[in-house]
């Protein structure tokens, strides 16, 4: 054997033990750490992976079965995903909430494509929203009406969360604006909004919009719950988001508004043209960040009675035969919203490395 | 060549103005007629970029009557608008704006501010960045410029306002010498052409060569007016003897 030889074997073998090394046994604290979460995995992971694996049941139509294999019974989901992804949403119309998600998805999907960013775009949008709106409510096209008390599961999750966002982010640019105004009025009336939604919990707001605010109105005028409920989840996403986006605004060096002022454009041709499209790119990550929690915060919905996704779970559950199995449910659902979410993140940073990268700015 | 005095463009009229305590312009009086170009140097915080810089009403001033063009700079938003309208200003930190090429750049306010279609901002855009031969970076960002490319930009995004005024404040002291070459000659170019130019600068060279008028300015004064023969040959002031001698480096 050469000394190349030498000097190349034991490098092949010797690269994982020297990565572990080097990873999880570089001091004496991080060699303790190492070893004992290894026992803690020792002592979990043979127990979880029966649970979950070897004695589960993945279909079956009795929970009896469930029962006697003592293991995870996967067969809830199975035998309940209807109510959970439905929630009271009649059961034959389910294919209209099918495809509902199905086009805010692919609207979604296909938006993601900077390339494909056009007028052509936000058209697609608008039709695809309106035929959404449609399949939900009915009551058109031969249609059956379907009023918004008995809406549930994903498809009331992604509609409350779509027209938060939607409607919630030029709002909360508005705010942002508005809290850097000259206008005393107008920015005594953004400060004044922004902290007192900021100071308030989200379950609070949502109690003022579900329970208070009919009582105020005059008798027989009524606002829809859903609407009270989406208006209340809007100011909420907007408030916070206005502070990303001021954050935003305030990264824009003053040069850049002393030269559009040198030009003798106006206000909001400063603001649209050259101010905004700065300040949006540098509030990207904590915009998302925004939209993100407005997605996880559609669950609190349940609290005021709605059923979205977590609450067409909670439903779900309430059959007496399957409400031990709430584990497997939770974490079926668990699941779908890590999926929302951790893809929002995934495409967030995708869109700032674009960004930084794209044609040097 | 226009005579100060006849037919001016700006006036100004005991014109203070105060940072806090700092008094950054002290009284300052001053005629500029029509077509006239006149390079401002001074020791830093002499008050000269104040000066430019409320020509254009990027600062306000405290007391004292500006006029330019006729129009009177009173805080009315009118009136700023319209003196925006009738000036540009090249400034000393490259601020170009970094979302939008160079062509984008240039035909940003004549599209916005002067109501131009935008095929026609595009097109004056293109005359100008021809005219400062940056017309080959058309499309490029300002990040991919270098910095003489980039100042160069900028004053094809002032000249494409076709202004009455243009205003430069110390646009080579950011730039590395050999980029300063190719601004200066950029400007003198411009120079030629009769538009009235209020450059701030330590270019003396550039001062020489163009300028009808060379200021000096000390303490919110200005404490020499005269042309360049006289001020580099006579400066009848002796803070102006003692400016010369420090910048030129004898």
């Amino acid at each position: 054997m050469g000394p190349t030889d030498a000097a190349i074997r034991p490098a092949g073998s010797a690269r994982p033990l020297a990565w572990l090394r080097a990873n999880f046994f570089g001091s004496i604290p991080s060699s303790l750490m190492s070893l004992a979460l290894l026992a803690a995995l020792a002592a979990t992971l043979p127990d979880l992976v029966r649970w979950a694996l070897v004695d589960s049941v993945w279909r079956t139509a009795d929970p009896a079965v469930c029962r006697t294999a003592g293991g995870a019974c996967w067969a809830v989901i199975g035998e309940k995903y209807r109510v959970m992804l439905f929630g009271t949403y009649p059961f034959d119309q389910h294919w209209r909430g099918y495809a509902m998600m199905a086009i805010v998805l692919t609207l979604v999907g296909v938006s993601t494509v900077r390339r494909l960013w056009s007028g052509a775009l936000l058209i697609a949008w608008g039709v695809g929203l309106s035929a959404a709106m449609v399949l939900q409510f009915g009551g058109f096209a031969g249609l059956a009406r379907v009023p918004t008390s008995l809406w549930g599961g994903l498809p009331l999750t992604l509609a409350i969360f779509l027209g938060t966002v939607l409607g919630g982010f030029p709002l909360a640019v508005l705010l942002a604006l508005g809290r850097q105004s000259r206008l005393p009025v107008v920015r005594a009336l953004s400060i004044g909004f922004i902290e007192t939604v900021r100071g308030v919990p989200l379950v609070n707001i949502l109690f003022v919009a579900a329970l208070l605010f009919p009582l105020f109105m005059p008798a027989g005028v009524n606002f829809d719950k859903l609407l009270r409920a989406q208006v209340g989840m809007l100011i909420f996403f907007a408030a916070y988001t206005a502070e990303s986006v001021r954050g935003g605004l305030q990264a824009v060096p003053h040069s850049q508004y002393e030269a559009a002022d040198s030009l003798g454009v106006s206000y909001w041709e400063r603001t649209l043209k050259i101010v905004l499209p700065q300040a949006l790119r540098i509030a990207i990550p904590a915009v998302v960040n925004d939209v993100i929690r407005a997605f996880k915060n559609t669950s609190v919905l349940v609290i005021i009675g709605l059923l979205d996704l977590l609450g067409g779970t909670m439903a779900a559950l309430e059959d007496p035969r399957w409400t031990r199995f709430y584990v497997e449910a939770y974490l079926f659902v668990a699941a779908l919203y890590f999926l929302f979410c951790f893809s929002l993140s995934q495409y967030s940073q995708k869109l700032e490395t674009e960004m930084k990268t794209g044609r040097n700015y | 060549m226009a005579t100060p005095g006849t037919n001016p463009i700006v006036t100004f009229d005991g014109v203070h103005k105060t940072f806090g305590r700092f008094r950054a312009l002290n009284g300052v009086s001053l005629s500029v007629g029509r077509g006239e170009r006149i390079v401002i140097c001074g020791p830093s915080g002499s008050g000269k970029s104040t000066l430019v810089r409320c020509i254009n009403r990027l600062e306000a001033i405290d007391s004292g009557r500006l006029t330019v063009d006729g129009i009177d700079l009173d805080g009315d938003v009118r009136a700023i608008r319209a003196v925006r309208r009738k000036t540009a200003m090249v400034f000393q930190s490259l601020n170009l704006f970094p979302h939008l090429t160079a062509l984008g750049n240039a035909a940003f306010a004549p599209e916005s501010a002067l109501g131009l279609s935008r095929g026609e901002a595009e097109a004056r855009a293109m005359r100008y960045l021809a005219r400062v031969h940056v017309l080959d970076q058309a499309d490029k960002y300002p990040g991919q410029l270098s910095g003489g490319q980039q100042q160069r930009v900028a004053i094809a995004r002032a000249l494409a306002m076709e202004p009455e005024i243009l205003l430069f404040d110390e646009p080579t002291s950011a730039l590395d010498p050999e980029m300063t070459r190719e601004v200066l000659d950029a400007m003198i170019e411009i120079a030629r052409e009769g538009r009235t130019m209020i450059v701030v600068t330590h270019e003396m060279g550039f001062a020489r060569a163009v300028a009808d008028r060379i200021l000096f300015m000390d303490g919110g004064e200005i404490v020499e007016d005269a042309p360049p023969s006289a001020f580099f040959e006579a400066p009848r002031q002796e803070r102006t003897r003692a400016f010369l001698a420090q910048i030129l480096g004898h």
